[in-house]
């Protein structure tokens, strides 16, 4: 197990980053320390997608592929995020996430 | 005797989850930015070793290139006050350190169980992957690679949008 490396390394490795976000994601104040730790979901997505591309179906590239489209859409996802973030700082003066409650009923 | 591939994929994962707690853990914003910038470029050498050097190029151009500068930017634009508190946590720890674990440990042990029925070829990935990739990319997967260029034509246009500053005295009409 130390010593070669299988498939399950790789969906072990991509599980703890994985959590590592999810857990930032979850309890950080600060909404672009959020924006960061969903790339880092992101990111172990990505490991997942290449590492199943080379054990399972090394010549079709699908995992390969798909990892180019999560990139593309992670990318798109931290502009507009950012944008996001600065018109709400420029009305609120607060990127502080327990500050937003404007929708809070 | 332990192999090279064996050692390269445990220091990758060590740098990559070391400097991932760094990311989260850290109370400064900026060193957290820069902790990512480590995790991305260990995931491209994840990717140089598992056969796939066009994206671990991609990986470092649009990640820890482009991504991080902008989160930089985002950081520089938004934070007035002490850096060194930044980067706090909320009052969510106590449910979300449980919630993590045992996602954690059921994904890990679900791989563990799993290691022998995976459909493993074994077989190695072609070493000209920018080739494949594009013929695959212009000809079976053309549609998605269309959609994909207009959603980052929507997401140029959306930030640009959001982000455009609104004068207080301008007339709203």
């Amino acid at each position: 197990m130390l010593t070669t490396i299988s498939p399950m390394h790789f969906v072990v490795l991509s599980a703890a980053l994985f959590a590592i976000g999810l857990f930032g994601a979850i309890t950080k104040k600060n909404a672009i320390t959020v924006l960061i730790c969903i790339e880092l979901m992101l990111s172990a997505v990505n490991i997942n997608l290449v590492a199943f591309n080379m054990f399972v179906t090394p010549e079709a590239f699908i995992g390969q592929i798909f990892a180019i489209f999560v990139i593309t859409v992670a990318a798109a996802e931290i502009g507009v995020g950012l944008a996001i973030m600065l018109t709400i700082y420029r009305n609120k003066l607060s990127v502080d996430l327990d500050d937003f409650d404007w929708m809070k009923w | 005797m332990v192999s090279l591939s064996a050692a390269a994929f445990w220091l990758l994962a060590l740098t990559i989850l070391g400097a991932a707690l760094l990311v989260v853990m850290s109370k400064n914003i900026v060193h957290s930015v820069l902790w990512l910038i480590v995790v991305f470029l260990g995931i491209a050498g994840v990717f140089l070793m598992l056969g796939a050097k066009f994206l671990a190029a991609i990986q470092i151009l649009v990640y820890a290139g482009a991504v991080c500068i902008m989160v930089v930017f985002g950081v520089m634009l938004t934070q007035r006050e002490d850096m060194s508190k930044s980067n706090i946590f909320n009052k969510r720890m106590l449910t979300a350190a449980p919630v993590v674990g045992l996602l954690l440990v059921v994904s890990g042990t679900l791989a563990f169980k799993s290691v022998d029925k995976a459909p493993v070829n074994g077989g190695s990935v072609p070493t000209n992957t920018v080739e494949a990739i594009g013929e695959l990319l212009l000809s079976k997967y053309v549609v998605p690679f269309e959609v994909a260029a207009i959603l980052l034509l929507v997401a140029l246009i959306g930030a640009v949008f959001l982000s455009m500053e609104v004068k207080p005295d301008a007339d709203n009409d």
